[in-house]
């Protein structure tokens, strides 16, 4: 079973991005799970998603304390929140940046890896929701669940053009992580 | 078919393949997902039934109450503060013998607000003649609601069920689930066809008045009936699983307890955590196991009585408290056990209340603390700096 936290925050669609990886592994024929934090949550505020991914049923209901994979929606939450706690030490820890994954010096075995996804948001979809191209570059990085597994998703839960831009945006997030894995 | 979907959805789902005659319900959280995914399969046209707006929950409970009355097929959701609003119409609904489904999405109540999970809410209702089935997962409260109008319009039966499902741990999780066709719930559920309801042509009276030389017997009636409903569980469970090939357990279900010397014991979505927490436990040489309890009203002391038959420790996880006595499953299971000749150590523990989550770490804990002694009424995961007065 593999384990997913994805912090961000309030409006920045975390919960959704736990769904649409879920959703993606269903169409894999794997077994998923997810849901939020359950905060009252607030536009801005630091919220949680959590997604499980396996090969069988998954029973457990608690929230995910030692992840394999972290997505952070916004890296100014790696100050503010305890972001990397139990984080595996064989994991891989997703932060959306245009710095290099050096810079931000974490103190963790995993592998860090960095990418700009509001900025390829913004370019195709016109938009600075990047969740949708956060889900595909951790396929791309990890190879947990396929790349047309996760535009399937994204296309049935946005219909038309929303939905086609979006699977571009994750297509492109995709094959920038997969040279990299 | 197989679909990935919210758990709220998964309710809708199982209720519209029951064909009701009426919905009605008032939005609250975590519940109002589920009626707002039913009014729109109404406005769709996709389901054929009545959805009755309300302005309170007391209000949909005299509306389900009334179309149930009429021989109606009809059905709420609510929680908490709404269930609790509810009350005096979920007495009524039980003594006019109505076999109405309510679904209750568990949550805390009041004061302090809360929105979040615990059984405080349904517990309330243990003793009003309501038939009371806990959800392990999504797929078993889906499958749960058919269950519940054949169980409690079962002729010999006639009592209303409520469903129980966690707030937000099951009701806004995302995950797999086999839904239940039309053709496949029309063969399953016949229509609901009461011998007694209000017609303008056959004038009958409901809810008269019972006195002294009467009401009585109505309560024995009353109690005759949903000691009954045991077999009527078992026998729906059972002819779901013949039909359907799922299983969830009828009035209990057991995990790993063959050769166990300690069990947990909970309802609801907490025992998919505990079977995780007892897989563990096992692989490093524990003995131990889990009792689920899936239909707590009526209680199933005889089936808690026999699994626990073997075992020298048992664990009772609850997530509400009597105030002022103790852990209501807890002494129901000491109730049961007290004229037989095994009586096992009964340890009894409140936890996740108001939403705290239940980590498996906690239930290890937990585990290691009743394997020293047995504990009484303690609430796991207590922060005792919050209970100091600021100096």
């Amino acid at each position: 079973m593999k384990e997913i936290r994805i912090h961000g925050r309030g409006g920045q669609g975390a919960v959704t991005a736990a769904v649409l990886l879920a959703e993606a592994a269903f169409y894999d024929g794997l077994f998923a799970q997810a849901f939020p934090s359950f905060g009252s949550e607030r536009m801005g505020a630091p919220v949680q998603s959590f997604c499980r991914v396996s090969d069988n049923r998954i029973r457990s209901r608690d929230q995910v304390y030692t992840p394999d994979y972290l997505i952070i929606q916004d890296y100014t939450l790696l100050g503010a929140v305890d972001v990397l706690q139990g984080l595996k030490g064989d994991g891989l820890c997703l932060i959306d940046s245009e710095n290099p994954p050096e810079e931000f010096k974490l103190k963790t075995e995993a592998r860090v890896v960095t990418i700009p996804a509001t900025s390829i948001a913004r370019e195709i979809l016109g938009r600075p929701i990047q969740n949708t191209t956060l889900v595909g570059a951790l396929a791309g990085a990890t190879g947990l669940i396929s790349v047309d597994a996760i535009k399937r998703s994204v296309t049935e839960k946005f219909p038309g053009p929303v939905g086609e831009k979006n699977a571009q945006a994750v297509q492109k997030a995709y094959d920038l992580m997969k040279g990299g894995r | 078919m197989k679909e990935f979907i919210e758990g709220s959805m998964a309710v809708a789902r199982g209720v519209a393949v029951c064909r009701p005659h009426v919905v009605s319900a008032y939005p609250i959280t975590p519940q109002t997902h589920i009626v707002e995914h039913l009014s729109e399969m109404v406005a769709d046209g996709d389901l054929d039934s009545q959805f009755i707006n309300v302005e309170s929950e007391f209000g949909a409970a005299s509306v389900v109450l009334g179309a149930a009355a009429a021989g109606g097929r009809s059905y709420s959701a609510t929680t908490s503060q709404g269930l609790l609003l509810m009350g005096e119409v979920l007495f009524n609904i039980a003594g006019l013998r109505l076999p109405i489904s309510i679904t209750v999405a568990n949550r805390a109540v009041s004061a302090p607000i809360n929105i979040w999970n615990d059984h405080s809410d349904a517990m309330v209702f243990r003793d009003a003649g309501w038939i009371m089935l806990f959800a392990e997962d999504n797929q078993e409260v889906h499958d749960m609601q058919i269950q519940a109008y054949k169980i409690g319009e079962n002729p010999e039966i006639m009592l209303p069920v409520l469903v129980n499902m966690d707030g937000f741990i099951l009701t806004h999780a995302y995950e797999t689930v086999e839904t239940i066709s039309q053709k496949e719930a029309d063969d399953f559920l016949p229509p609901f066809k009461p011998e007694y309801y209000l017609d303008v042509n056959k004038p009958i009276t409901m809810g008269v008045l019972g006195d002294p030389n009467y009401y009585l017997e109505t309560r024995y009636s009353l109690q005759e009936a949903i000691d009954e409903s045991r077999d009527v569980v078992k026998q729906v469970a059972r002819e779901f699983k013949e039909k359907f090939g799922r299983w969830y357990g009828d009035l209990i279900d057991t995990y790993r307890t063959e050769d166990a010397d300690t069990v947990f014991v909970a309802m609801g979505s907490l025992v998919g955590t505990i079977k995780d927490t007892v897989d563990e436990l096992r692989d490093k040489g524990e003995k131990v196991g889990l009792l689920k309890i899936r239909c707590y009203r009526p209680w199933p002391g005889e089936e808690v009585v026999e699994s626990l038959k073997n075992i020298d420790n048992v664990i009772v996880l609850e997530k509400a408290v009597s105030l002022g006595a103790s852990g209501m499953m807890a002494d129901e299971i000491k109730a049961s056990l007290f004229d037989t000749p095994h009586r096992p150590k009964i340890s009894n523990f409140f936890i996740g209340l108001g939403g705290r989550d239940i980590p498996k770490e906690s239930l290890i804990k937990v585990y290691n603390q009743v394997k020293e002694k047995p504990q009484y009424n303690q609430f796991v995961d207590l922060k005792p700096e919050l209970l100091e007065y600021p100096s």
